[in-house]
């Protein structure tokens, strides 16, 4: 960085922040240049939010100095923080489904006669925005009818809208597909060359050294180095970020794949869905893990609720343990020893006001009933206890409630409540999604550790490497077909990709 | 006091949970009781219970109902149903039991009917509720063109006039219901199941839950509960009325809110809802004493409720 001082448009210097008793972030640094992507690197927790949110002007320092394109930036609410240039793009959606792609982009500054919205203007002003970013939507489309990954591409061109100097980007690809990404790649590397600093905020390794220049790891609130992407590798970013080495990001088998000669516990054949997926046909032995892989509409998200019984397939036939069974709802597909652990644990996995304790027992909750249906409370409090040190899960009591907690520990807690059902058959829909890479590591060891007391896995997940490393075969799908079916060999990045995106052979 | 709760959580709980509505309550009767001497006395305190219970009775109820997330704007109509069907029994000369049954009956399947529209036709209770509020009230009025219907049956109007064991015969329903509600609520793996369903439908439902068959069977306890409400009004006065009840439904949701019960589901307690019961009765006990014109009544009634609701937000927002 030494001489090129000049260009840094955002610099900070040793910004804390205290909540009451509670150290967030201390002794802060930051030195972001024009025209570069400028990523943050941390573990959930790290204190990457409380930074971000402290640009935005949502909160203000205890401590330390910020200055923005050489003055003082002080932003008292996120207002003045767009006055000044600053733009932030959050994880969360904010924006109104019930109208259009244009009325959102522009919400709050449409452009007006006489008082009046001119909706001519509105929809010209931005549409040329949409069309300069290239995006896959009309500005006329209601934003209720788009998808997720849509709705995050206008997110980003809202957030563009205002001319900015500094641009955060928190998790923008983690509802996106590979191509979708790529169309958001495309528009940081416009604003690249408008000379607008992206501050970058992601867990995904790959996508990290691809796009960034210059890379800052944080770690307990506190700054640790700034690195320039061609002088550092993944491994060294992890080691920095976790604050020790990680041998290996998955751990290895310690007991041996069940051999081909093992009776499935599930067989699906033919199984069909109009509009969603066809003829898709596997099968899975205790002890297996048998991993999905597939871009975003690929299908695996519909298979496995077809599976668990939340919607009825077309045609195909489901067995389990050699017997064909028709299962009509969640209740029929847990009496019959399947867990799903989905892929949204805050929709659908954890009631969020609840305690810990309550959300551990929902799904087994008929153990814990006598005849009468009234609650043995001390079994009840037992067995979750027995999950909570089983997982290591890190919550100050039973009784806590489960939102407080980090994603990772609140994964945790979805798998728990299975774990007490003894599913047979248990599929994770994207169990690492917006975890932390140090509670990564612990799920992959649990994952192991129920195959390896006789589980059956199904391991939905869009990242490759976690297929490759974790699965003993992996089925893949594109576009609602199923590809191929991978094992040994075949299981490396480019056959797994040429069959996803469907251009094999 | 703290020692004391320090050893025991869930006493701690409990008095943080309701201290403020607690508080209140004694507030309520500390300021009538210095403006009206009749107001502090046994007599008074059973008047009030005894005024309190039909609210009471539907408010267990509608309790249920906001858990899961609903509304029962039904209600008020279905208390008018049930002393309908009960006249209407006495006149084709059934007996006390039978018709005591069918009357419970009468509610549990309007309450099916709200239960069912909501469940299975996925529309919102809301205005299920709004829609069917019209059509029970329009249904008590079949029989007779309109007109009130007497109820002569000595057994039936004891329920409203008489005691028993030295207390009327409606406390003990108040009691025994209020007992059956709380631990059906808080000790029973059903109670749990509303808990789950109200604080998140789509976890309940992938966690097994037969969520559809549980906003059933909730719209139907509402509606039970409203039909044992209007036999108690109608022993009162020894009839049935055609606009009996009406507009009960916010005073049972006031009383559940006032208790703590979170409009968004999940969140709430029939202990709590008595408690707001009580408050309500000794509000209107009060002012009647004190012959406050029934519009100011009207209005006070409505700041105390805006005034809890606005406490409980708050409180909430704090804990964030």
């Amino acid at each position: 960085m030494q001489g090129l001082a000049d260009d840094v448009i955002l610099e900070i210097r040793d910004v804390s922040k205290r909540f009451g008793p509670v150290v967030a972030i201390k002794n802060m640094q930051l030195k972001v240049r024009a025209g570069r992507v400028h990523t943050i690197l941390g573990e959930n927790g790290a204190g990457k939010s409380t930074l971000m949110k402290i640009l935005a002007g949502v909160h203000q320092p205890s401590g330390g100095t910020i200055s923005l394109a050489g003055r003082p930036y002080t932003p008292a609410n996120p207002q003045d923080a767009a006055r000044a240039g600053l733009t932030i793009v959050f994880q969360e959606l904010s924006l109104c489904s019930n109208l259009t792609v244009a009325e959102n982009i522009l919400a709050t500054r449409e452009p007006t006669t006489a008082g009046f919205i001119n909706e001519k203007a509105l929809v010209r002003t931005a549409a040329s925005l949409v069309e300069d970013l290239k995006l896959p939507v009309r500005v006329t489309d209601q934003v209720g009818d788009l998808s997720m990954a849509q709705r995050q591409l206008v997110e980003i061109a809202k957030g563009l809208s205002i001319e900015a100097k500094v641009v955060i980007l928190d998790e923008p690809t983690s509802s996106l597909s590979d191509s979708e990404a790529e169309i958001l790649f495309e528009i940081i590397a416009k604003l690249k060359a408008r000379n607008v600093a992206v501050i970058y905020i992601s867990h995904r390794m790959e996508e990290i050294m691809r796009l960034s220049d210059d890379i800052t790891v944080v770690r307990d609130g506190s700054y640790i180095t700034t690195k320039d992407k061609t002088e550092t590798t993944i491994d060294e970013l992890i080691a920095l970020m976790v604050g020790r080495d990680l041998d290996e990001i998955y751990p290895p088998r310690e007991v041996p794949a069940p051999p081909a000669s093992t009776k499935p516990v599930l067989e699906i054949k033919g199984l069909t869905r109009q509009g969603e997926f066809e003829d898709v046909h596997f099968a899975v032995r205790p002890g297996e893990i048998l991993g999905f892989f597939g871009l975003i509409g690929s299908g695996r998200s519909e298979i496995m609720n077809t599976l668990f019984g939340m919607r009825k397939p077309s045609s195909g036939t489901i067995a389990i343990d050699g017997r064909e069974v028709s299962i009509n709802s969640a209740a029929e597909a847990i009496d019959l020893g399947i867990g799903f652990v989905t892929e949204n644990r805050k929709e659908e996995g954890l009631v969020l006001s609840h305690s810990v304790e309550v959300n551990i027992s929902m799904v087994a909750l008929d153990d814990y009933a006598n005849r009468l249906g009234f609650l043995k409370r001390q079994a009840e409090r037992q067995d979750a206890q027995g999950g909570v040190d089983r997982l290591a899960i890190k919550t100050a009591s039973l009784e806590t409630v489960a939102g407080t907690l980090s994603g990772g520990n609140q994964q945790k807690i979805v798998i728990a409540k299975w774990l007490l059902t003894q599913a047979k058959i248990l599929i994770l829909d994207e169990p690492t999604r917006g975890v932390d890479v140090g509670a990564k590591f612990e799920i992959y060891k649990i994952i192991r550790q129920l195959a390896a007391d006789g589980a059956a896995i199904l391991l939905v997940s869009s990242e490759l490497p976690e297929v490759i490393g974790m699965s003993d075969r992996a089925v893949i799908m594109s576009e609602g077909r199923q590809t191929a079916t991978v094992s040994g060999d075949e299981m490396t990045p480019e056959k797994i990709m040429s069959y996803a995106t469907g251009f094999a052979q | 006091m703290m020692k004391m709760m320090e050893n025991n959580p869930a006493l701690a709980r409990a008095v943080r949970q309701y201290s403020g509505i607690f508080i209140s309550l004694i507030v309520l009767c500390v300021i009538f009781s210095t403006m009206s001497p009749r107001f502090m006395s046994v007599a008074n305190f059973l008047n009030v219970l005894q005024q309190v219970a039909v609210i009471a009775i539907a408010a267990f109820g509608m309790t249920w109902v906001i858990l899961l997330g609903e509304i029962d704007l039904s209600i008020g109509s279905i208390i008018a149903v049930a002393g309908m069907v009960a006249a209407q029994c006495f006149a084709f000369g059934i007996g006390f039991a039978p018709t005591f049954l069918l009357t419970l009956a009468s509610g549990a399947i309007l309450g099916l009917a709200n239960g069912v529209l909501t469940a299975k036709f996925f529309l919102p209770s809301f205005i299920v509720t709004v829609a069917t509020m019209g059509i029970y009230r329009g249904l008590v009025s079949l029989p007779t063109n309109g007109a009130p219907a007497m109820i002569m049956e000595p057994t039936w109007t004891a329920i409203g006039t008489k005691s028993f064991l030295g207390l009327p015969i409606v406390i003990w329903f108040v009691a025994v219901l209020f007992l059956f509600n709380h631990i059906l609520l808080s000790k029973t793996k059903f109670g749990r199941r509303v808990y789950l369903t109200g604080g998140n439908r789509e976890a309940a439902l992938y966690s097994g839950i037969k969520v559809d068959r549980l906003k059933i069977i909730i719209f139907m306890i509402s509606g039970v509960m409203s039909a044992i409400s209007g036999i108690l009004l109608s022993s009162r006065l020894f009839s049935a009325q055609t606009n009996a009840g009406m507009s009960y439904e916010l005073d049972a949701i006031a009383a559940a809110v006032l208790g703590g019960t979170s409009l968004a589901g999940g969140v709430g307690t029939m202990i709590g809802t008595i408690i707001g019961a009580l408050i309500i009765g000794v509000l209107n006990n009060g002012m009647n004493m004190l012959s406050v014109p029934y519009f100011y009544q009207l209005i006070v009634k409505g700041l105390v409720i805006l005034v809890a609701v606005y406490l409980d937000a708050r409180s909430k927002r704090a804990k964030k």
